[in-house]
């Protein structure tokens, strides 16, 4: 059977889904930046497999960059979680409710 | 027809690791289920022909991120389950199905684009990862020097931030006043 | 000129005003000489204008602002002193003024006698813009003020559950009737074009006879209702519970006329109707005989007394609707003063009885209250008709048309009730005046009322002595606007017979009354066998009409109040908590949105996402298949 764009496209937005699934459901912040890597590369299937289906190369350079981005995120993101933890002890989001109203 | 079967397999890991991965209820079980998700994932990037991309992938993502993130689970009892606060499980399961629908409903109209040209094509004959390099140095060279010092502010900032007693300069001090701190630290310790 | 209109209008108005700041205060005799002085203008006022026009003056029109101008409707707050008017003017404000002289007397004691003065005057400003006004609109104004300020004044005394239930009623009962008027006066609008008495009233010749009747059927049902005749007769007998001098001024001489204003006003349209007329009178006369026989054996000396004013009013609606409409209005003037004073007189029985109000335990007091005395006989002598006082002239009057129109049946049912008339009358009077004294038994000490009290009312008794010679200043006056009928009956004799048969019938009923109660000694106390006969029984029940009511319409209504407010909690009430609610459960609910927690933020985040996802599959179908939807659409007619 053929795989088509449309294959890879239906792939990238069940785990699109999946993610969407992590970030709502999860409590702890470490957990929640686990789902949020799933997202990103959810996108980053669905920009290659249009890349090759198309034959530009402008989907794997954004592919490229977005893995990128995630990585410095991440080290930014998990820098502030130890100041955080050292803080307050805890990295439940339930407490972190600081900005409320 | 090989690539019928890869894919559905690789799919079907993938869905199945990044599931466990939202739904368990142990910490070190997801982090290890999304480091293998990475690794399918770069899978579907060879099979797409994306040579550079998957390996970028396995080196920056399963690498350094899982790293990352292992460390950041020594802020864990591993031992002890997640305990999460039940959220309306309807909902959320609800919200993201509808989504999905929605955004596949938008993906399967027929992509009736018949005057797209790419920008960048592929060259024939030349490897993907020399394609890459092509274009990555002559087209995207500012946003690749850009995302150079993004990383470099990155990692600034995940020292800073992270780092113990920045204050000091252990190389500027003489041997003398690194022993007197040193016996400060054991007094304070003990 | 016009300055006295204005005068004669806004005095009590004033007065009313001026009542009303103390009405929180202790009584301060000042305010009832004050308001009394007021209403005095007024009088003065009224007197003047009565001598302009007497003297062949121009009626006097004035109109003093706009009210609505709205498309074709234009209704103005205009006033004309015409020759009708002002015999209302002048009855109104002389029967107040002596009835708020007595006042400062009867009231006394009581603890509201500011308030008293404040609603008594109001009361004469509704009237006088009821009588005053040039329009239908204003009339109805005026008709609801004083239904008003009768509301306020039965139920003076509002922590007696009686009289706030009476008030009720006469309000409500009044309320019914108004509806009548209503739309007769809608009626009056729509096919006239105009409420002005000077442009509807020469349109309606032109009108064919049904719209007519139907007018005529529905102005003449605001005024039964307002001159308590049957069937909504009962609120005026249980009005008796407001204070003595609310029912001289209100339900003897002022309000209850105002219905018989209203058909006399109106004499261009109901003679242009006779079979109404017909009706109406037939009604009158019904009702007159209807009051009396419930006069005949009543225990309650208000009651009885107003009875006697529903009686006649019955006759002042039959010589109405006779077309003798100046006999009615001559014939209302008369009532009012004796009337009035009847009604004075026993307020000074009661003060002295200490509001004792049962005849049979009163008895032998012309010994003690000499003046009341006199005063009260010639009063029911002037109400019985006997020559040569008021009511002889105005009473004979209506008998004589009945006999020239006809009408014998009414003529004859008309003498029968001026005997039953002149039976209780002094009935009453010898049960209270004469005879033993039995109030001895109940240890209690009269006197008589204040010399003012009696110096107050000594107008209205020289008045109910001598208004006869009135009468045919009062047709000349009358003339011009009113259908003049001099009423001739053929021949002399029958004239004279006439005349004379009916003084020697009402004689007869007096010296009858006399015997049978001036040897009362003891009070009955329901063992006698009269007492028990089926006649009185029916007769002191009031034919069991009030009874019916409270049984077949009352209940019933409240019943189905009851199960309707069931409705109205649950329907009503929840669909308007239902609309509040829904805002309130929407703050709550998105109070979420800031409450600081992360996960609660993702997920209202793709709430939005799937929002926005869903309006582009929306737009973006539509704009694909644009073509196709506006085929759809122009099929189906858009």
């Amino acid at each position: 059977m053929e795989i088509g764009l449309n294959h890879y496209l239906v792939l990238s937005t069940i785990l699109f889904a999946i993610g969407l699934v992590g970030i709502m459901r999860r409590k702890n912040l470490l957990l929640l930046f686990f789902a949020t890597e799933i997202l990103l590369n959810s996108v980053n299937i669905a920009f290659a497999a249009i890349s090759h289906y198309y034959g530009d190369l402008t989907g794997q350079m954004f592919a490229f960059f977005v893995i990128a981005i995630a990585a410095s995120e991440l080290a930014v993101g998990l820098g502030l979680l130890i100041v955080w933890y050292k803080r307050h002890g805890n990295i439940d989001l339930d407490t972190m409710t600081s900005m409320r109203g | 027809m090989f690539e019928a079967v890869a894919f559905y397999l690789f799919a079907f890991l993938t869905i199945v690791m990044f599931s466990i991965t939202v739904m368990t209820s142990h910490a070190l079980y997801a982090l290890t289920a999304l480091a293998a998700g990475m690794i399918f994932i770069s899978a579907f990037f060879f099979i797409l022909g994306a040579d550079f991309l998957g390996a970028v992938q396995i080196i920056v993502y399963t690498g350094a991120v899982m790293a990352l993130y292992a460390f950041g689970m020594m802020f864990f009892d591993t031992t002890r389950d997640v305990k999460e606060k039940k959220g309306n499980k309807f909902i959320i399961i609800g919200l993201s199905t509808f989504a999905a629908i929605m955004v596949v409903a938008i993906f399967m109209v027929p992509m009736v684009s018949t005057n797209m040209t790419a920008f960048y094509p592929m060259i024939e004959g030349a490897g993907n990862t020399q394609t890459v390099g092509l274009v990555l140095f002559t087209k995207y060279l500012i946003p690749f020097e850009v995302a150079a010092i993004m990383l470099l502010v990155a990692m600034i900032a995940g020292i800073v931030l992270a780092g113990k007693k920045m204050d000091l300069s252990l190389t500027l001090m003489n041997a003398e006043e690194i022993i007197e701190i040193e016996e400060k630290d054991k007094k304070v310790l003990s | 000129m016009e300055i006295y209109l204005y005068i004669a209008l806004f005095a009590p108005l004033v007065s009313s005003m001026f009542s009303a700041l103390f009405t929180n205060t202790p009584k301060k005799q000042f305010v009832g000489i004050v308001a009394s002085s007021l209403i005095l203008t007024a009088f003065v006022s009224s007197s003047i204008l009565l001598n302009h026009i007497l003297n062949g003056g121009e009626p006097i029109h004035v109109e003093m602002m706009t009210w609505m101008a709205t498309g074709n409707l234009y209704i103005p707050f205009g006033f004309v002193v015409d020759q009708i008017s002002v015999t209302m003017m002048m009855v109104v404000t002389l029967v107040s003024t002596i009835v708020h002289i007595y006042s400062i007397g009867y009231m006394d004691h009581d603890k509201g006698f500011n308030r008293f003065f404040a609603w008594l005057s109001a009361f004469v400003f509704s009237m006088m813009i009821l009588v005053m006004s040039d329009n239908f609109a204003g009339l109805f104004i005026g008709w609801e003020g004083v239904g008003l300020c009768s509301w306020g004044l039965i139920g003076f005394w509002f922590h007696k559950e009686v009289a706030t239930w009476a008030a009720n009623e006469a309000f409500i009962m009044n309320r019914i009737a108004d509806l009548g008027m209503l739309i007769g006066i809608f009626l009056v609008y729509w096919n006239t074009g105009s409420l002005q008495y000077d442009i509807s009233f020469p349109a309606m010749a032109h009108l064919d006879t049904e719209t007519l009747t139907w007018i005529g059927i529905f102005l003449f049902v605001g005024a039964m209702g307002k001159s308590a005749q049957f069937p909504l007769h009962t609120w005026l007998a249980d009005a008796m519970e407001g204070p003595t001098p609310v029912s001289a001024l209100i339900h003897a001489a002022t309000m209850v006329t105002a219905g018989v204003y209203l058909v006399i006003r109106s004499n261009e349209l109901y003679s242009l109707i006779p079979h109404v007329g017909l009706f109406i009178a037939s009604l009158g006369t019904f009702v007159a005989l209807f009051a009396a026989s419930m006069a005949l054996v009543n225990r309650d000396m208000k009651r009885v007394i107003a009875y006697s004013t529903l009686s006649q009013l019955g006759y002042m609606f039959a010589a109405a609707g006779l077309g003798a409409y100046w006999v009615a209005l001559f014939h209302l003037m008369a009532h009012a003063f004796f009337k009035a004073l009847l009604f004075l007189g026993a307020g000074n029985v009661m003060h002295a009885m200490d509001n004792e109000l049962d005849p049979f335990k009163m008895g032998g007091l012309k010994k003690v209250m000499k003046g009341t005395w006199i005063m009260m006989t010639i009063a029911s002598l002037a109400l019985a008709g006997v020559v040569p006082f008021a009511g002889f002239f105005s009473k004979d009057t209506i008998l004589e048309a009945a006999f020239a129109e006809h009408h014998y049946v009414i003529y004859g049912v008309l003498l029968f009730t001026a005997g039953l008339t002149a039976f209780y009358s002094f009935r009453l009077v010898a049960l209270i005046f004469h005879g033993e004294e039995r109030y001895k038994i109940f240890g209690i000490h009269p006197h008589e009322a204040y010399k003012f009290m009696l110096v107050g009312m000594s107008p209205l008794l020289i008045l109910a002595m001598i208004a006869g010679i009135f009468q045919v200043p009062f047709f000349n006056m009358v003339e011009e606007i009113l259908s003049a009928t001099e009423y001739h009956i053929h021949s002399h004799t029958t004239l004279w017979i006439m005349l004379v048969g009916t003084q020697v019938f009402v004689g007869i009923a007096i010296m009858y009354a006399y015997k049978k109660y001036m040897s009362q000694s003891s009070v009955p106390d329901g063992t006698s066998k009269m007492e028990n006969s089926f006649m009185y029984k029916l007769l002191i029940n009031q034919y069991y009409i009030p009874f019916a009511y409270e049984e077949y319409l009352v209940k019933p209504y409240r019943e189905l109040s009851a199960a309707l407010w069931v409705v109205d909690q649950k329907v009503v009430d929840a669909t308007v908590d239902g609309i509040a609610n829904i805002f309130y459960s929407t703050g709550e609910n998105t109070r979420d949105m800031q409450s600081g927690n992360l996960s609660t933020m993702l997920k209202w985040m793709v709430a939005g996402t799937v929002v926005l996802l869903s309006f582009a599959v929306v737009f973006g179908l539509a704009a694909r298949y644009s073509d196709e939807i506006l085929a759809i659409l122009s099929g189906l007619g858009v």
